[in-house]
């Protein structure tokens, strides 16, 4: 079983990558178009978006099926996300601006969408840092709270997107429509919570409460190591 | 490969043109018979002999400017009236019938009238000018565009006194362009517009060309204006009406945002688009780890045309 797991896991950490080998094949068939270094930015940001909205929608897929065994994931693709953006940032600092730090500021400075991305980075770097199990553990409650912190990354992420963009608002309206449900359904959980709880129902028999408790470390797999 | 090792001329951060071309082409080649793709296909048709092979150059061309590789200049540009995107508004481009093609000019003019672009190519004498082209996304390209003075063409309609400003109107064919079909995002047809001076300054072109060969459609076949100094958009594509006017035109993209895009748009590193920085740019063809341009005012051209705005507020008039 633990086995099986774990080969499922590592999988996962292989498949993840498959974008950016996509990408590396596609730089070295020259394949990015006239402007590849806009479509590395827009790879890498795409995915990093992406990978967010997975992590998100982790938690929903879990109370709807029942199954505790994803929380490990969530783990897994917000790292992603994280790993992703942190290339998306150096492919602008290096690939981009070959480190012109005078040019950068000035980019940074004057862009506000840059902001946005910039405020979403911040978060999810703070998010990556506190993931070993050693900083939840150390955090307590604080963990939880902060790391409530990935929706504002994911809109932010999302702003950023709109406000580079000149015509086609397609795409980050599908992506902010994908966070808007999950959020709603975030908020709908602690809603009925709150009205189950006032119908004083014991804590441990209310409907949804799975969906507030995996947020602390899943049992199922604090019990499997 | 894009990641190569560099030659250290920062002048021209451009890929040799000729290697650029040849690997493009057998990939693209490779693509396009895999995907029998429409939009590459025609622009690799292009390889007939072209429309005028040796041109003189006009004065304004600067030897000093590494053209920007052709297939990337025909790859590389929007065309809102088709689609939203460059890929697609590329291939759908294709579809624009442009022939015959007439021009109505008409306001404040001693001769207005309806001229056939033949007619009109008969009377100008075509030059090669090769201009750095700054869009408002922040990217650039140098393109070595055929075409003639702007001035002169409306020299020949006599403009009165009264003529102070200068409209363009760009085709309306809402059967084959998708966008104009669906009232989508501008008021269409596509609107530009010049002060008087603007228009008559000898850097001022009408473009039937590039490489020496015809305009390929995405790129604004068969007629489209050229003014360096401005940002790409003011430089409208299939131009089918030009009016002289007593009052400013309402053009589309200041009528759509009017915070974001001013009426004269000069390429102007000082004046930052709301959304984004305008101090460099992304020259197209340059490859990884290399820094981006510095933008410059009126996108190199202030020698020519400062004098038009020497008492204007750039910062205000944007
Ligand atoms: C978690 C953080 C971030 C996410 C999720 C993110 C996501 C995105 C997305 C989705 C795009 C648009 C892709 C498209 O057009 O399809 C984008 C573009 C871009 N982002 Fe980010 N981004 C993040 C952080 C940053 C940071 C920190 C910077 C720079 C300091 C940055 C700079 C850019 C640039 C330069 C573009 C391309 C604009 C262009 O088209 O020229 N991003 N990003």
């Amino acid at each position: 079983m633990i086995l099986q797991v774990n080969n499922l896991r590592s999988k996962s950490i292989a498949v993840c990558l498959l974008p950016l080998l996509w990408l590396f094949v596609d730089i070295a068939f020259d394949n990015l178009g006239a402007n590849p270094i806009q479509a590395l930015h827009i790879r890498l940001g795409d995915w990093s978006l992406r990978f967010l909205c997975l992590t998100l929608a982790i938690t929903p897929i879990q109370a709807i099926t029942k199954w505790r065994g994803m929380a490990d994931y969530r783990q897994l693709l917000g790292l992603y996300a994280f790993f992703y953006a942190t290339l998306h940032l150096l492919a602008y600092l290096l690939v981009d601006h070959a480190l012109v730090w005078r040019m950068v500021g000035i980019d940074i400075i004057e862009s506000p969408y840059i902001w946005f991305g910039i405020l979403a980075y911040i978060i999810v770097f703070l998010l990556a840092l506190t993931s070993p199990k050693w900083a939840k553990k150390r955090m307590g409650k604080n963990w939880k709270k902060l790391h409530r912190y990935i929706y504002m990354a994911a809109v932010a992420g999302i702003i950023h997107y709109f406000w580079q963009l000149k015509g086609n608002l397609a795409e980050p309206l599908f992506y902010s429509i994908i966070v808007f449900l999950l959020l709603s359904f975030r908020v709908l959980v602690w809603v009925k919570n709150r009205q189950l709880s006032k119908m004083m129902i014991p804590r441990g028999q209310r409907a949804l409460s799975l969906v507030d408790e995996q947020d602390v470390m899943p049992e199922a797999i604090r019990k499997r190591r | 490969m894009i990641i190569k090792t560099t030659k250290d001329i920062p002048a021209s951060e451009i890929t040799d043109p000729l290697i650029f071309k040849e690997r493009r082409k057998i990939i693209k080649a490779m693509l396009a018979t895999v995907f029998s793709g429409v939009g590459i296909a025609p622009a690799l048709a292009n390889n007939h002999n072209p429309a005028w092979a040796t041109l003189p150059k006009s004065d304004f061309s600067t030897d000093l400017l590494t053209p920007t590789p052709a297939e990337l200049i025909k790859n590389y540009t929007n065309y809102y009236e088709f689609a939203f995107n460059k890929q697609d508004s590329t291939s759908l481009a294709q579809k624009l019938r442009t022939d015959p093609w007439s021009i109505e000019i008409s306001g404040e003019v001693e001769k207005p009238g309806n001229y056939y672009l033949e007619d009109i190519l008969r009377q100008q004498t075509l030059q090669e000018h090769i201009y750095r082209f700054r869009c408002v996304e922040a990217w650039s390209m140098v393109v070595p565009w055929v075409g003639f003075s702007l001035g002169n063409l409306l020299k020949t309609v006599k403009p009165l006194s009264t003529a102070n400003f200068v409209k363009f109107t760009a085709v309306h064919q809402p059967e084959i362009m998708p966008r104009q079909h669906n009232n989508a995002m501008l008021e269409w047809p596509y609107v530009e517009g010049l002060r008087i001076d603007e228009a008559m300054h000898p850097l001022t072109i009408l473009a039937v060309g590039m490489y020496g060969d015809v305009l390929p459609k995405q790129n604004g076949a068969p007629l489209r204006l050229v003014v360096p100094w401005k940002y790409g958009f003011k430089s409208i594509k299939a131009i089918v009406k030009i009016e002289l006017l007593k009052r400013p035109p309402i053009t589309s993209w200041s009528q759509f945002a009017p915070d974001e895009y001013g009426f004269y748009s000069n390429v102007n590193p000082a004046v930052a688009h709301p959304r984004w920085s305008q101090n460099s740019e992304r020259q197209l063809g340059s490859s990884f780890f290399t820094s981006r341009r510095q933008t410059e005012l009126f996108n190199g051209y202030g020698e020519q045309v400062a004098s038009l705005y020497r008492d204007m507020d750039l910062r205000h008039f944007f």
